[in-house]
C-alpha cells in the first residue's frame, strides 16, 4: 500500500497514542483513588483510636 | 518499603517520555515507505517488548518466591504481570490501528508476529481467573507462581520460534547486523524504549505501594478488631 496522506495518517498517529496515553492515565487514576482511599480509612481509623 | 527512591524515577519518567515523544514528532525523519503513519512504531514496539520483558520478570520473581517463600516476591510477580497484560492490550490496540493504515486491514491472521503476541496476551489472561479462584493465600502464590514461570519460559520460546519462521512480512527492527534503521530513527527508537521501561518500573513501584499499604492497612483492623474483642 503507498503511504497515506498526511492528514490520513495524522488520525491514526493519533489514535495510536491516544490509546497509549489513555492506558495510562486510566491505570494511574485507579491506583491514585486507591491510594487515597487507604489514606481515608487510615485518618478514620486514627480519630477512632484517638476517641 | 517500597517508596523509597518513588519521587526521582516518578520524574526521570516524565522527562524521559517527553524527551522521546519531541523526538519521535520533531526529529526522526519520516519513513520513506510509510511515511507519517510509521510514527506508530515508536510506541507500539517499545510497548511490546516492555510488556513482553515484564512477562518473563514475572516468572524470575515467581522462581524467587518459590525459593524463598517470600509473599512479597509474588506480590512482585503479580503486579508485574498484571502491567505487562494492560501494556499488552496497547500493544494489541496500536498494533491494529497500524495494521489498518499500512496494510487496509485491523488484523491479518497470516502474520505471526501479530497471532503470537495474542497468543502471549491471551496465555496470560488465564492468570487471573486462576490466582483468584484460588482462597488459601499460601496455595494461591505457590499455583500463581507455577504458572508465572512456566508462561514466563514460554515467552522466550515463542519469540524464537516466530523469528524462525519463513515469512517475515512484519519489520525486523533489531537484529544481530543491526537492523535497518537509520541513527536519527534508532536513537529515538533507543529513547522511546529507555521511556517506556522507565513507566514500567514507575507503575509497577506504584502499584506495590498501594499494595502494600492496603496490606498494612488490613493488619492494622485486624489488631484494632483483636482489641476490642479483648476490651469486651
Amino acid at each position: 500500500m503507498p503511504a497515506l496522506p498526511l492528514d490520513e495518517a495524522g488520525k491514526y498517529v493519533a489514535a495510536a497514542y491516544i490509546v497509549f496515553l489513555t492506558l495510562v492515565v486510566v491505570y494511574v487514576a485507579i491506583i491514585g483513588a486507591k491510594i487515597a482511599r487507604i489514606d481515608r480509612e487510615l485518618t478514620e481509623l486514627a480519630s477512632e483510636d484517638d476517641q | 518499603m517500597y517508596s523509597k527512591g518513588f519521587k526521582p524515577l516518578a520524574g526521570a519518567t516524565v522527562v524521559t517520555l517527553a524527551t522521546a515523544m519531541a523526538l519521535v514528532f520533531f526529529y526522526a525523519p519520516l519513513d520513506a515507505d510509510q511515511g507519517f503513519v510509521q510514527k506508530i512504531f515508536y510506541v507500539h514496539v517499545p510497548m511490546a517488548i516492555v510488556s513482553l520483558c515484564g512477562f518473563v520478570a514475572g516468572g524470575i520473581m515467581a522462581i524467587r518466591y518459590l525459593r524463598s517463600g517470600d509473599s512479597s516476591w509474588d506480590v512482585r510477580s503479580y503486579v508485574a504481570i498484571h502491567l505487562s497484560i494492560i501494556l499488552g492490550v496497547g500493544v494489541l490496540a496500536t498494533g491494529a490501528i497500524w495494521a489498518k493504515a499500512s496494510w487496509g486491514h485491523w488484523w491479518v491472521w497470516d502474520e505471526p508476529v501479530l497471532v503470537s503476541f495474542l497468543v502471549v496476551v491471551l496465555l496470560y489472561c488465564v492468570y487471573y481467573p486462576l490466582r483468584f479462584s484460588i482462597e488459601d493465600p499460601e496455595r494461591q502464590a505457590r499455583y500463581s507462581s507455577v504458572f508465572a514461570i512456566a508462561a514466563g519460559a514460554f515467552v522466550p520460546l515463542n519469540f524464537a520460534a516466530v523469528r524462525m519462521a519463513e515469512a517475515y512480512t512484519h519489520p525486523r527492527v533489531l537484529s544481530q547486523t543491526g537492523g535497518n534503521l537509520p541513527g536519527e530513527m534508532r536513537l529515538t527508537f533507543l529513547v522511546s524504549l529507555l521511556a517506556m521501561t522507565l513507566l514500567f518500573v514507575t507503575l509497577w513501584k506504584l502499584e506495590l505501594i498501594s499494595k502494600h499499604a492496603s496490606m498494612q492497612l488490613k493488619r492494622l483492623k485486624r489488631k484494632l478488631a483483636e482489641r476490642e474483642a479483648v476490651a469486651a
